[in-house]
């Protein structure tokens, strides 16, 4: 529900919006865009981030709230912990259950390959599901995989390693053929033509929906389909540390996350497909991440020296929810945008074309908001802008906004809010780690034995990824990490020894940089619990 | 700005918390943490259905705890996990059929049409329409009615019949993508395309071009129109 004073700024808009239906706003130059992301987008300010200490990437700098998991001791005192007793011998070793680690659940297990897969949380609770707008292919006539790939480069800042953006826009026909066969249901004409729409940063329509549950409907799909073919799984068990033998992986510490037990798991390779870090909440922002996005996987690979790429870029999308405050943060998808909704200032005018990419889009935002005091502050004293979505029912008709975007529709609707008829209030939240592990196109990190898929690794979209390129990403990488880690496993005869050496160096490491005994990691789940709360915790069933 | 306190009982025990908070987050507020019960945190995962009463009410409502805001005197518990049966199928194997339903989830044939189902669902889906459009064989149908399902299993713990609505929905849902929508002709086309190496010369060229003249591409590539 808006409030009255609310209500009487939405009159503002609602005076420009016959002028804006046909109103053309143009996109802005390369070096407008330059300057407007220098200006305000938190990627381009220093008082973020933090130089790393240790580690494989010494001396890199990171955003302070991922250095400090990185600069930290592990819970397990490598000194005497029991790996004597083996409790699930495996080929492939696959951490994380969302779109990745299913995707390569499954295509390990085709090739053959004895796979385990671990999850801290359900099978598919991730990013993934969250994911609304769409994933990116280019199979329409007018499209073509370099057209794909030249948005992805100019997207990303050319940053991106040329192999990962090649293997992301080619594999991409191959990779919605094979969502079509399991029965994913996207979004279609009659005939079985896609429906496909712009997304922020695309110079061809080639965004494909499940209207807007895309992510929610393939991970249901891929879930189900683990599940029909019994792919073995153990859900509410974290990895906590991985095993090595020389500077080979060859296995993981499970926790219980239920019974506090830990379990020893030998694996030939090992797939980190553990997603972001949206909950370590960068500079305190808000974030439309999983309640398991805790960057966990960053800090195993870390530890064992996989090296990181672009872990100083973090992606804000733009249109973050801002109002009601209990939505806080909560994404509203790019579609809105896509299919014609507009953003602007508390003068009702536009000041940013809606489909920029996602930095440049979040970064005109804040200017608006913080530079040129433009915005809307909310109750809670939340900066914002209004993403008009009634002009989308002018455009497409009554009843567009609920037939086209069910899921944001209903979540408003929640709060007493009509988008068919209200405008909403916008600002960026903490969205998707850029960067990652380092990999190459078969997915193997340099250290021998580990993978890397999805969110956990880096490289493939540069500095600043396009939306629908990262439900592509968990496909295109989970696939290919799955051929890779099961070819290479079968070749082994034997995962090797288990062991936590790799953990001793590491902890020597920060001991000889200060870093305080205190600071522990992987974290597991954040902290929400009120303080006083916690203050007050005492621990005495034991 | 002073919050407004309200009492909540959680699974019968008591706890102060501010009115406009959600369900999950006056849990937490009140000192839960949570490892079940805890998903997405925005309405997409089905982790956190949840079943309460407010005081001198005898029905049972329903929301998700990660939406749902609490009231004065709200009874809830939380389920989120509830033990529904799950039928293993090959896909490929299957017709888009009443048969292919009822062969793997009989029960659905004992639907007493009672709607306990679509009063429980947090989504406000239409669930015994789409149990019975199942039955019908209505696939396309049942795949269009249930898409909003996010699995949470409400309908399920309520069923008098011991249906698994939600899953008979992402059955239908996953028959209906496969075996009664047209494959999309153009995909069919580009693999073709890709498995003929059309354009691995241009990729080629692409992946070894310097920054400037990439940047020179993209600037000036030409845009689909976006209406």
């Amino acid at each position: 529900m808006y409030t009255p004073e609310l209500l009487e700024l939405i009159k503002r808009v609602e005076a420009t919006r016959e002028r804006r239906l046909d109103e053309e706003f143009p996109l802005l130059s390369a070096d407008a865009k330059q300057e407007l992301l220098e200006g305000f987008h938190p990627d381009y300010k220093d008082e973020v981030f933090s130089e790393l200490r240790v580690g494989p990437s010494k001396g890199e700098r990171t955003p302070t709230e991922y250095a400090r998991v990185f600069e930290a001791y592990s819970g397990l005192d490598p000194d005497g912990f029991d790996l004597s007793k083996v409790d699930f011998d495996v080929d492939v070793l696959i951490v994380g259950g969302g779109g990745a680690g299913a995707a390569a659940a499954l295509v390990a297990q085709e090739q053959g390959a004895n796979v385990l897969v671990v999850t801290k949380l359900r099978l598919g609770d991730s990013n993934t599901v969250m994911a609304q707008g769409g994933i990116q292919g280019a199979d329409k006539p007018n499209d073509s995989p370099a057209i794909h790939y030249l948005d992805v480069l100019g997207g990303g800042h050319y940053k991106n390693d040329p192999e990962l953006a090649k293997a992301l826009v080619m594999d991409a026909p191959e990779a919605l053929a094979w969502l079509e066969k399991l029965g994913v249901m996207f979004d279609k004409e009659s005939d079985g033509t896609m429906i496909t729409i712009h997304g922020g940063g695309t110079s061809r329509k080639r965004m494909h929906a499940a209207r807007d549950f895309t992510g929610g409907e393939i991970m249901k799909t891929l879930k189900d389909e683990m599940l029909n073919r019994d792919v073995p799984l153990v859900e509410f068990a974290a990895v906590y540390e991985l095993l090595t033998d020389g500077d080979r992986v060859t296995g993981a510490v499970l926790y219980n996350m239920e019974t506090q037990e830990y379990l020893i798991v030998r694996a030939k390779t090992t797939i980190l497909a553990t997603g972001g870090g949206g909950r370590l909440h960068v500079m305190g922002f808000p974030t439309s991440n999983h309640y398991g996005a805790t960057a966990d996987g960053l800090v195993l690979g870390y530890r064992v020296g996989a090296p990181l790429q672009y872990l100083d870029t973090i992606q804000y999308h733009p249109t973050g929810a801002a109002y009601p405050e209990q939505i806080l943060g909560l994404l509203v998808t790019e579609k809105v945008r896509s299919i014609g909704g507009q953003i602007t200032n508390t003068e009702g005018d536009r000041f940013v074309y809606e489909l920029e990419t996602r930095d440049v889009e979040a970064a005109a935002v804040i200017r608006e908001c913080l530079g040129r005091k433009k915005g809307v502050v909310t109750p809670s004293g939340q900066p914002a802008v209004w993403l008009d979505t009634v002009v989308i029912e002018k455009k497409l008709g009554e009843g567009a906004v609920k037939a086209r975007v069910p899921a944001m529709y209903r979540q408003y609707e929640r709060f007493g809010i009509d988008m068919a008829k209200h405008p909403i209030l916008i600002y960026p939240t903490q969205h998707y780690q850029n960067g990652g592990l380092e990999i190459n196109e078969r997915c193997e990190t340099p250290v021998p034995g580990l993978y890397a898929a999805g969110e956990v690794a880096g490289g493939i979209h540069g500095t600043n990824r396009l939306m629908g390129n990262s439900l592509l990403d968990v496909v295109v990488f989970g696939r290919r990490a799955g051929v890779a880690a099961a070819a290479q496993a079968a070749g082994i005869k034997t995962a090797g020894g288990l062991g936590l050496d790799h953990l001793k160096n590491y902890h020597a490491a920060l001991k000889a940089a200060g870093v305080e005994p205190t600071n522990v990691s992987p974290m597991l789940l954040p902290e929400y619990r009120r303080a006083a709360t916690v203050e007050r915790k005492i621990e005495l069933l034991a | 700005m002073a919050e407004q306190m309200v009492t909540i009982y959680v699974m019968g025990k008591p706890y102060e918390v501010p009115g406009d908070l959600t369900i999950m987050k006056a849990m937490e507020y009140a000192g839960y943490r949570f490892v079940r019960g805890c998903g997405c945190r925005g309405a997409f995962c089905g982790a956190c259905g949840t079943v309460y009463r407010t005081k001198d009410d005898y029905r049972l409502k329903v929301g998700l705890a990660c939406q749902e805001v609490v009231q004065d005197e709200m009874y809830l518990a939380e389920i989120p996990f509830f033990p529904g049966n799950k039928a293993t199928y090959d896909i490929e194997d299957l017709k888009p059929t009443a048969d292919a339903i009822l062969s793997l989830y009989p029960e659905v044939f004992r639907c007493l049409s009672c709607n306990t189902c679509t009063k429980a669902c947090p989504q406000d889906i239409e669930v015994m329409e789409y149990i019975q459009a199942a039955l019908r064989g209505d696939i396309a149908k049942a795949a269009d009615l249930s898409f909003d399902c996010i699995l949470c299993g409400l309908c399920a713990s309520r069923c008098p019949a011991e249906i698994v609505q939600y899953q008979v929905a992402l059955l239908c849902r996953r028959l209906y993508s496969r075996h009664v929508a047209a494959e999309a002709p153009h995909l069919k086309d580009r693999l073709k395309e890709m498995a003929d190496g059309t354009f691995n010369d241009e990729m080629d060229k692409l992946t070894k071009m310097k920054q400037a003249d990439l940047a020179e591409l993209y600037n000036n590539r030409d845009m689909e129109p976006r209406g």
